[in-house]
């Protein structure tokens, strides 16, 4: 049996809970890996610690486009009823910046909202229509009741017998290799 | 002040509790001296430092009720401390009885033979008499006190033995609760503030007063955590990201509460109707404009910008350092609200002021130490407490 694989392959392995996962999650990082998931039914907390996650970046994403939605809400209304076509309404005058406050807080809340959406699937690297764990027929539980880790064989770290040796000394069960096919 | 490790309650009070009562009986002694040299600022001053005071343990009040109704888990830790809060409500219910007295120094809708030549107070007399106003106040106080102590029944209840039952009934009180605490809080601001000024109206302007009860609870719980926190009690139980919740709820209440704000403003700005519109002229009349000016950048864009940064909620000096501004700038609010009524072309700080948030403050804080060493101080059997205290957020 050869150790070589191809690229797009992963190793999975099954854990008991939640509690296990965490754990082999922590050993997995510590071992040095860096490009492996958890897979869980429900989302656990602690679980981006445990990986090593960086924080992500999707606030900063979300700001910056809150303020450039309500920036440019205000800057129309603004240039809309003050400059390009001033028109008196209810004798007020015309830059009347409290009847510019809900759009500019609505657009702001538009524009960080439906960033926060796209951003979130952009950084998940989302849709994805197939990816080599569903060639695992045990995998499917991971939407019921099954706990998985999954390395991926383009980890500078992974080693078909090494890997598998690791993962079953961490707890493991149920330890399988699929590809493309 | 210490914990017991066996029974977790609080012990060693003696000293903290004698200086607020000190601190609290010198304040009011000083507030009701100045009685005598100027009744109508020490009714104005009063009503001030006590919608101050009240406000925070309404706010216990209704976070206890939220704690029950969304099943939270991270606030298990905070429980006790919230209770004792809305404990404090039925004798603070006590410190009422001078607003009582002083409601022909407050009220303008009191004097019957100005009503007399005053067709629209005419017309609100029904709603708008003594009488009715002290019933009122007396059957909102009812509601409080038996929500607090039934709440508080069952709550202790588990202590001695944990039953799911419990769960439900807190459950199902504190949505009751809820509905009759929404109604009697609104017509509590309406009554006791709003009517100050007998001709004017906003519809908003109870959950206005709501809202700002809300930002003074969150500071509160805040510096009691840190204050505990300080003496080696619960440090280890309520950790950073129980603060960094309690600053996101803060966060999250500033900007209610400005959105609360400008919602009144703005309908009455757009209308433009004189009857509704003089509220807001008083108070943007000489130096008043200046505390106007104050409430907008301190209520709202200070805390709004330095609290939705995450290390500002995560750093326990700093949340402190926000938590008394935010109760400072609470009560810069009710002043705001309160004493232009008396004060027509601009401010005059009255050093009875000062006194009456102190004198009602020691009153208030040693009630809550008491109410708070009375009980385990936390929920000892409660089924989510050690998820609470593992709580992370992630």
């Amino acid at each position: 049996m050869s150790n070589q694989v191809s690229k797009t392959e992963l190793m999975i392995a099954e854990f008991e809970g939640p509690a296990a996962l965490i754990k082999a999650a922590e050993k997995i990082r510590d071992a040095g890996y860096m490009s492996f998931d958890c897979h869980s039914p429900f989302p656990i907390h602690g679980m981006d610690k445990a990986m090593g996650l960086k924080r992500s970046p999707l606030g900063w994403i979300v700001g910056m486009m809150a303020i450039v939605g309500g920036s440019g809400a205000f800057l129309l209304q603004w240039w809309t009823s003050a400059v390009n076509y001033p028109l008196i309404v209810a004798g007020k005058p015309f830059f009347s910046f409290q009847a510019y406050v809900p759009v500019t807080f609505g657009l702001a809340v538009l524009f960080g909202a439906v960033s926060a959406v796209l951003g979130m699937l952009i950084l998940n690297k989302l849709p994805r229509p197939f990816h080599p764990a569903f060639n695992s027929s045990n995998f499917i539980k991971f939407s019921t009741d099954g706990f998985f880790v999954s390395i991926e064989a383009s980890d500078p770290k992974f080693d078909k017998t090494e890997s598998h040796e690791f993962l079953r000394s961490i707890g493991g069960r149920n330890i399988e290799t699929v590809g493309n096919h | 002040m210490k914990i017991d490790t066996a029974s977790y309650k609080l012990k060693e009070t003696k000293q903290i509790e004698k200086a607020a009562l000190f601190v609290g009986a010198v304040g009011l002694a000083l507030i009701f001296l100045g009685y005598y040299s100027n009744p109508n600022q020490f009714f104005y001053s009063y009503l001030t430092a006590y919608t101050f005071w009240i406000t925070i343990g309404l706010g216990g009040l209704f976070l206890t009720m939220l704690h029950h109704l969304s099943g939270a888990v991270w606030s298990v830790v905070l429980r006790r401390i919230i209770e004792a809060i809305m404990k404090t409500l039925p004798i603070m219910a006590i410190l009422f009885i001078p607003v009582g007295f002083g409601i022909h120094s407050l009220y303008h809708w009191s004097h019957t033979d100005l009503v007399a030549n005053d067709a629209v107070l005419q017309k609100k007399s029904l709603y708008l008499n003594q009488g009715f106003f002290l019933a009122r106040t007396l059957f909102y106080f009812l509601i409080w006190f038996l929500l607090s102590r039934t709440l508080h029944k069952v709550s202790i209840e588990q202590d001695e033995a944990f039953d799911a039952s419990q769960i439900r009934k807190m459950r199902k009180v504190s949505a009751y609760g809820m509905i009759l605490f929404g109604l009697t809080v609104t017509f509590a601001g309406f009554d006791w503030l709003m009517s100050l000024d007998a001709h004017w109206y906003s519809t908003i302007f109870g959950v206005y007063f709501f809202a700002g009860s809300l930002v003074a609870i969150i500071s509160f719980l805040i510096l009691v955590s840190l204050f505990l926190g300080s003496k080696a009690i619960l440090s280890d139980i309520i950790t950073v990201e129980h603060y960094h919740d309690l600053g996101k709820l803060l966060f999250a209440f500033t900007v209610f509460w400005a959105y609360m704000a400008f919602s009144q403003y703005f309908l009455i700005w757009y209308a433009n109707i004189p009857e509704e519109t003089i509220w807001f002229m008083h108070r943007w009349e000489g130096s008043w404009k200046i505390v106007t000016m104050i409430l907008v950048l301190g209520h709202f864009v200070v805390p709004f910008f330095a609290l939705i940064i995450r290390g500002t909620k995560r750093n326990l000096r700093i949340l402190g350092i926000m938590a008394v501004w935010m109760l400072v700038m609470h009560w810069v609010d009710l002043y705001w609200i309160v004493l232009p009524s008396l004060d027509h072309h601009g401010v005059h700080l009255s050093w009875m002021d000062a006194a009456g948030v102190i004198g009602i403050g020691g009153v208030f804080v040693r009630i809550f130490i008491r109410r708070l060493k009375a009980d385990p101080i936390i929920p000892i059997n409660d089924p989510s407490l050690q998820n609470s205290i593992n709580f992370i957020n992630s």
